[in-house]
């Protein structure tokens, strides 16, 4: 059931009216079957895979969390009569139970994952270094389910899992509970990443109608629909269009146009797609965390991260980054490190590493091809080289004073969305070459005449379509520039009445009228749907 | 504000939204009018104020195009119309014959057993003309469904704006003239033409794989046979002169055995081109795929006789409130041949 179906509007329709008409101790478990019932529409040959991860954690986490319960109250009763290392002792010995309970599920549930979206990946490789011409000689692909959004539920189900164990949320006893937690149909699909801790807060909680919640999560639900409709689903046949053109004619003028399409259509569709996730639980009374801070306007790519699918930044942040910089080994290897190279080179050494893990991963987490790994390098090593580069800058900025200006600030915000627009385009290829032989083009193939000559106009998009874009876009960024001060919706929620009307009614009709959905159109699956 | 107050402006926004939406999809739905107007053939069935017609004719262009209801009625007295739409499939005729027993109940209906071919629909355009045209009832719902393409919804029929939003860049002054009230483009169901396009170099049908008709096919072919059994109609199948789409021997076995098999007359007009007099040269006015109004007459005058003569179709000139309905269709009908003589420069 794609988000943008109209089974999909009914099915929220219909959910929101039963969940307000229901006794509200039943609502947790309305979500839970309804969640449900989304998940096995998409295919029910998914079910067995969330099963498994949803029992495997509740398990996990309920037995570390009766064995901390036990260890603080043995320690308790033990209070006057163990010695202060001999409680240290226990509490380690404890902990390191705990951890192998955890390290097994962890174990169990990545490589569910791994199987399942990376073994075929990893099989063409060994294949390629076999170099093995003859098919028949090769490991055969396997066929394989993909579950839908298992990225995504494995991490928040991972994340759950480590929160246990660092006893930083407690176990959840009630499997039903823990089980919506993992499957809560609107961030099932593309996120964000949810934490137990944050969302478990209002997911299971009694919720009476309340008539400001309901309206502005339809509200912001509609905001999406337009973000995904009107921009990104409009936008998508010219970059299909040039992205597909495997003979090569679109090079030069329009691959500086796909790649700079391509970063508006990811910002729309994904940005919609979390705002239609959002505003549903909104509308459920239900706070589900901000995934995105108007992220085209950071100033630097390390910015741009801090502002652009923050639940999965923070993911690796906490759950690898952390961890591995505070691991045994890359202790010992920074000591090794500032004995051998000094104490400012050996210092950073342990930084490059942990962050080159964080990326390698997060490129595989991306897709299970090449093309995702490399985009992640991409970004670790400009993300890597801005920060050897961090005091020249600092200097560069005492020293020239113009360079504190608006005019500089929106220099470096067009340079860090250009710098975005390049690393993007790495989604777009499946070999790594292609896409630079693509960004070569923009220098070496002169096609600049063919804009003059209409060219634009042939690659899937009318005039009045980049007319509609335009003018979408430039909605887009008055609302990010708004959202500044506070919440458009609150803003708006202040104006008069038949002003707000006006406003709502308008953007409705946008989504109706110039929407590209239905017949002749493409109304495509969300981009994140396949990561 | 006060609560009743409230409401009231509620209600009141509530009221405008609906009415701007309600004249929106008014606005944006094809009207049909000019160009392809095949569209509006199935709704103008319900502007008729007497529906007791003794004959009903169900199909494709096959029949809407290739026989004149009104020369039936000078010649014979018989009263019919004709419920045809572009590209009808057998489903599609089907419930349009339950819709049209919702009102009456016809001694004859006339099927033209050309969409057989289809075992399900092939192009959504051609669902909306058939379809979009009938009045909400089950009829229409099962018609719906029993059509939808992949790429369709059931909602879409209930509020075609989803359908035809996109139209917006496409309005003209025409969807603005016809928003409420449709110019009637047929004659009781005829698409009159009076040009002539003379049948030359007709294609013959290439080989096919598989001949035989698909099950979903039969299966309405029968529900069809049973409707009229149980509503005591006689069933008369046809295949119209049209020399294309293909009309292949084999087809034509099938149809045949089914005929003997329950019984049921099936007259083959390709086969009777002596008796119906049809001249290829004259009669036809885009090369042999659809009769102008020369042919749609004269193969009036043929099947007329045999529905008075073999089925005892009723004369009904003598009544006097048909007489008069009549009287002025054959103005109207005379008037629209005056009119494309001169659009056509025919004397």
């Amino acid at each position: 059931m794609l988000f943008t179906s109209y089974e999909f509007i009914g099915f929220v329709a219909l959910l929101l009216v039963l969940y307000y008409l229901i006794p509200k101790r039943f609502q947790w478990m309305l979500l839970l079957v309804a969640s449900y019932v989304f998940y096995i529409l998409a295919d029910p040959m998914y079910l067995p895979y969330i099963l498994v991860t949803t029992f495997t954690t509740y398990a996990a986490a309920l037995i570390m969390q009766k064995d901390a319960d036990k260890t603080s109250d043995y320690l308790k009763l033990h209070k006057e009569d163990m010695e202060k290392d001999a409680r240290k002792a226990y509490k380690a010995a404890r902990k390191k139970v705990r951890a192998r309970v955890m390290t097994l599920c962890i174990l169990i549930n990545v490589g569910i994952l791994m199987f399942v979206k990376y073994v075929n990946f990893i099989i063409g490789n060994v294949n390629s270094v076999l170099q093995v011409g003859d098919p028949a000689g090769q490991f055969a692909l396997l066929d394989v389910i993909v579950p839908m959004g298992i990225s995504f539920y494995t991490f928040m189900a991972l994340s759950y899992l480590i929160d246990v164990y660092r006893g930083t949320v407690r176990a959840e006893s009630n499997p039903g509970k823990l089980a919506l937690f993992i499957t809560f149909f609107p961030h099932i699909v593309q996120g964000p990443i949810s934490r137990y801790g944050d969302l478990s807060v209002t997911l299971f909680e009694e919720h009476a109608f309340d008539k400001t919640k309901v309206s502005f999560g339809l509200q912001r639900i509609m905001w999406g629909f337009f973000k995904k409709l009107v921009v990104a689903d409009r936008i998508m046949p010219a970059v299909t269009t040039v992205i597909g053109d495997t003979e090569g004619g679109h090079r030069g003028m329009y691959a500086l146009v796909c790649v700079i399409f391509y970063t508006i259509e990811l910002y729309a569709d994904f940005t919609g797609g979390i705002d239609i996730t959002i505003g549903i639980a909104e509308a459920l009374g239900i706070t589900v965390k901000e995934n995105f801070e108007r992220p085209y306007f950071s100033m630097s790519l390390k910015e741009y991260w801090r502002r652009w699918h923050i639940t999965m930044c923070s993911w690796f942040r906490d759950y690898i980054f952390y961890p591995v910089s505070g691991s045994k080994w890359l202790q010992k290897f920074t000591k090794f490190s500032r004995k051998t190279f000094g104490e400012k080179v050996g210092r950073r050494l342990p930084v490059y590493i942990s962050s080159f893990i964080v990326w390698f991963t997060t490129g595989l987490w991306h897709g299970a091809s090449w093309n995702f790994i490399v985009w992640g390098l991409l970004n670790y090593l400009v993300l890597m080289i801005s920060e050897e580069f961090e005091p020249l800058y600092d200097r560069f900025h005492n020293r020239f004073k113009w360079s504190n200006t608006r005019a500089y600030d929106l220099f470096r915000i067009l340079r860090t969305f250009l710098l975005i627009c390049v690393l993007n385009l790495f989604d777009c290829f499946e070999h790594v070459g292609d896409t630079f032989k693509m960004l070569a083009s923009i220098f070496t193939v002169h096609n600049w005449n063919e804009l003059a000559e209409g060219g634009l106009l042939n690659i899937g998009m009318s005039g009045l379509d980049y007319l509609i874009i335009l003018l979408a876009v430039i909605v887009m960024i008055t609302v990010s520039l708004l959202q500044r001060k506070e919440s458009v919706r609150v803003q708006i929620a202040a104006l008069k009445y038949p002003v707000r009307v006006l406003i709502w009614f308008g953007l409705f009709l946008c989504i109706l009228l110039v929407g590209a959905y239905g017949i002749g159109y493409d109304s495509s699956q969300f981009i994140y749907n396949r990561f | 504000m006060k609560k009743s107050k409230k409401v009231i402006v509620i209600l009141v926004t509530v009221a405008i939204i609906i009415a701007v939406l309600y004249f929106l999809q008014k606005l944006l739905v094809p009207k049909y009018v000019d160009g392809i107007v095949e569209g509006a053939l199935v709704a103008e069935y319900y502007q008729e104020e007497n529906k007791d017609f003794d004959v009903i004719f169900i199909g494709d262009c096959e029949v809407y195009e290739n026989f004149s209801p009104v020369a039936l009625w000078e010649e014979y007295g018989i009263n019919s119309y004709i419920r045809g739409s572009a590209e009808q499939y057998i489903f599609q005729s089907y419930y349009l014959l339950e819709d049209t027993l919702r009102y009456h109940k016809p001694e004859v209906v006339v099927f033209n057993i050309q969409s057989l071919q289809f075992g399900k629909a092939q192009n959504e355009a051609y669902n909306r003309m058939s379809i979009e045209g009938m009045k909400w009832s089950k009829s229409k719902v099962d018609c719906i469904k029993a059509s939808m393409t992949e790429e369709e919804d059931f909602i879409t029929y209930v509020f075609p704006i989803l359908r035809y939003h996109s139209r917006w860049n496409e309005i003209t002054s025409e969807d603005f003239k016809y928003m409420f009230k449709s110019k009637k483009i047929s004659h009781n169901g005829y698409f009159m033409r009076i040009d002539v396009k003379a049948a030359e170099n007709v294609p013959t049908g290439r080989p096919l794989g598989n001949y035989d008709f698909d099950e979903n096919a039969w299966k309405y072919l029968d529900m069809m046979r049973e409707l009229c059994d149980e509503n005591d109609i006689k069933l008369i199948m046809i295949k119209a002169p049209s020399l294309y789409p293909y009309w292949y021997d084999q087809y034509d076995a099938q149809v045949v055995d089914y005929a003997k098999k329950y019984n049921l007359p099936y007259y083959n007009f390709l086969s009777l081109g002596d008796e119906t007099g049809i001249d290829y040269s004259t009669d036809t006015y885009d090369g042999g795929l659809h009769m102008n109004l020369s042919g749609a007459e004269k193969l009036s005058h043929y099947f007329g006789n045999i529905l008075v003569n073999e089925y005892g179709v009723s004369d009904r000139r003598g009544d006097a409130t048909l007489e008069a309905i009549w009287n002025e269709k054959i103005k109207d009908y005379n008037a629209e041949i005056e009119a494309q003589k001169i659009k056509y420069g025919i004397d």
